[in-house]
């Protein structure tokens, strides 16, 4: 099991992944800022505190499994993964690179990836398959997947649901980062997901809203699941997309825009910034 | 020989044919999967918003509907990235569109390997091979800025059509009189001793090639293979005629695309000069920049003596 760590640590480790995800998106000169900011609390989260997971050992039948079905905000998982000790964080320098495996999408030549993915729709059935997987062997392992609200699009997902509800994998944790963007605009505006938790519901899972980008409510709601037993459990993760910068939080032209040297310099500025709130926050709480 | 003056990417010049030709025609429709951006339909999408229908992020969806509105009569482009469209719609595009017979456009942007170092996901290698096993459906990647603004008027056309467009500006390898069906092949540089036989995008590297062995004696032809289906048998036998060694070029598999189709039709013609098949290897797929695959491909499959790289 992992570590308990504070809420403070955990703060202080998102505004972390937050500085290297925008250093290496910016070094790349390629990647999808938005995305990758707004679900790196989950990930975070999942990774520190949840999940039965050894970088040791990256192939441990009993871990829990995660598939970054949302593949694009890749730049959120590499960074997580470095930091938990799957690889050396000076991988993230060669992303992009010509040869480098650290290329835009996950895949499992990165260690710690489970899953190649990268075109939406398909980590949920993929996740149902190691679900079942589990249940026949016997393994106490856990199957977490985050997907986009505009994924939501695709109709695999929706075939992936059918399935997870009627194996009853209440084994299985599905995430939504929902956002509210997509790359043409509003998920509402181009393609509507609401009502998603009447949806979801509908699909038989047991549904919990949070809001995604707080540490504290994270923690709460994954350590209620499953939510109900045999049921998949589903997490409408209420998120702002590019969190952690004011000027790329809730901006569509964000999804992968790169930010400049100056934008970098501005938002590392700003992220220091709420790290010494984090700081001051953890001293006065402690004194007191 | 004049350096190519350089134009723009294939499919800026697509999108902005298909909103004059909108404009002129209520009845043509673009159908998206959140896909406007990098099909450059934004401005498309604001000008005339009521001829823009978006199904979100669905691709098989997006085929379905551009079925049922051709159906009805209406002039369909469906745009979609290219890897997502030919392989997530591939049924749709089977059954619904080519068997069905309805001439729904189908516009496969950032085809090849455009997108580069976002991995094999979103790389369209397998395009030409699936589609040409698919009756009923007319395949055309244009070389330049000339032969796309020349396809997207495929619209009076009865047939149903895939369009593979990539994302970098091409440089300009026509005139505006030069000649154009689909179907027919475009000779762009005349030789005798060595012919390259390219499609898409690979064009203007082949005539760069084709310019690089002249430099040094060796005559080198250029054939423009806009379309893979119609195929023009005459043009590729008449070059295979006069040559000594045939390169085809592609940003496809080696597998089913262009170098399969040229080499099936010789053998077959009992016509056999030296043929070299160029394209990605059937291998794990390099990761890096489009020009980073194209290099590392290229320097696997030499084009013979110093033609040097073809990227
Ligand atoms: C099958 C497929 N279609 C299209 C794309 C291109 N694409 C990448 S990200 C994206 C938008 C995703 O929006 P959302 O799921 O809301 O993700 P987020 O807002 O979290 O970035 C699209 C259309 C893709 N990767 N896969
Ligand atoms: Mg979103």
């Amino acid at each position: 099991m992992a570590i308990p760590m504070l809420n403070s640590e955990l703060e202080h480790k998102s505004i972390q992944y937050r500085k290297t995800i925008l250093t290496s998106i910016a070094h790349a000169g390629a990647g999808h800022t938005g995305g990758s900011l707004s679900c790196v609390d989950i990930l975070n989260v999942l990774y520190n505190q949840v999940m039965n997971v050894d970088a040791g050992n990256p192939s441990w039948p009993q871990r829990d499994r995660y598939i970054h079905s949302k593949g694009h905000s890749v730049e959120a998982l590499y960074t997580v993964l470095a930091d938990k000790g799957f690889f050396p964080a000076e991988m993230l320098a060669t992303m992009g690179r010509s040869g480098s495996h650290w290329v835009g999408h996950p895949t499992r030549k990165v260690p710690g990836v489970e899953q190649n993915t990268g075109a939406l729709g398909h980590g949920l059935s993929v996740a149902v398959g190691m679900a079942i997987a589990a249940k026949q062997d016997g393994l106490p392992s856990r199957v977490f997947t985050l997907m986009g609200d505009g994924e939501l699009s695709e109709g695999s997902i929706w075939e992936a649901s059918m399935s997870a509800s009627y194996y009853k994998l209440d084994n299985l944790v599905v995430i939504i980062d929902r956002n509210t963007l997509q790359i043409t605009g509003r998920t509402e505006s181009v393609m509507a997901q609401e009502p998603l938790a009447a949806r979801f519901e509908a699909f038989g899972y047991a549904v919990r809203t949070v809001d995604g980008n707080d540490i504290a409510a994270l923690l709460d709601v994954f350590a209620q699941a499953p939510f109900a037993a045999g049921k998949p459990s589903l997490i409408i993760a209420r998120t702002t997309k590019g969190k952690g910068v004011s000027f790329i939080e809730d901006a569509v032209d964000w999804h992968h825009h790169v930010p400049t040297s100056a934008e970098l310099a501005i938002a590392l500025d700003e992220l220091a910034q709420a790290e010494q709130r984090v700081q001051d926050s953890y001293a006065t709480s402690t004194t007191r | 020989m004049q350096p190519l003056q350089l134009g723009s990417p294939n499919q800026q010049v697509f999108s902005d044919t298909l909103l004059a030709m909108a404009e002129e025609s209520r009845n043509l429709l673009v159908v998206t999967s959140d896909s406007r951006g990098s099909g450059r339909l934004v401005a498309f999408g604001k000008r005339l918003p009521d001829q823009i229908v978006e199904v979100g992020i669905a691709e098989q969806n997006l085929v379905g509907v551009a079925a049922g509105l051709a159906a009805a009569g209406k002039c369909v482009y469906a745009v979609s990235p290219a890897c997502f469209l030919t392989a997530r719609s591939l049924e749709q595009i089977k059954n619904d569109v080519a068997y069905s017979d309805h001439p729904v456009k189908l516009i496969g942007i950032s085809a090849g390997v455009s997108y580069g170092a976002l991995g094999t996901t979103h790389h369209s290698l397998h395009d030409f091979a699936v589609l040409q096993a698919i009756n009923n459906i007319d395949i055309v990647a244009p070389a330049d800025n000339f032969e796309t603004r020349r396809c997207a008027g495929v619209r009076h056309a009865p047939q149903t059509t895939y369009i593979r467009l990539g994302k970098k500006a091409m440089h300009r390898l026509h005139t505006p009189d030069t000649p154009f069906a689909i179907g027919r092949a475009i000779p762009v540089r005349q030789g005798s001793d060595v012919a390259f036989l390219a499609t898409g995008e690979t064009v203007e590297t082949a005539v760069q090639a084709a310019d690089a062995l002249a430099e040094r004696g060796v005559s080198a032809a250029v054939l423009s293979i806009h379309s893979i289906r119609p195929f023009d048998e005459e043009a590729v036998l008449k070059m295979a005629k006069q040559v000594q060694a045939i390169v085809t070029v592609e940003e496809h598999s080696v597998l089913g695309g262009l170098g399969s189709r040229v080499a099936s039709l010789l053998l077959q013609a009992g016509v056999t000069p030296r043929l070299r098949i160029v394209g990605i290897p059937d291998e794990y797929t390099w990761t890096g920049s489009q020009q980073d695959i194209l290099n590392t491909m290229a320097s696997r499959r030499r084009v013979g003596g110093d033609g040097g790289r073809l990227a």
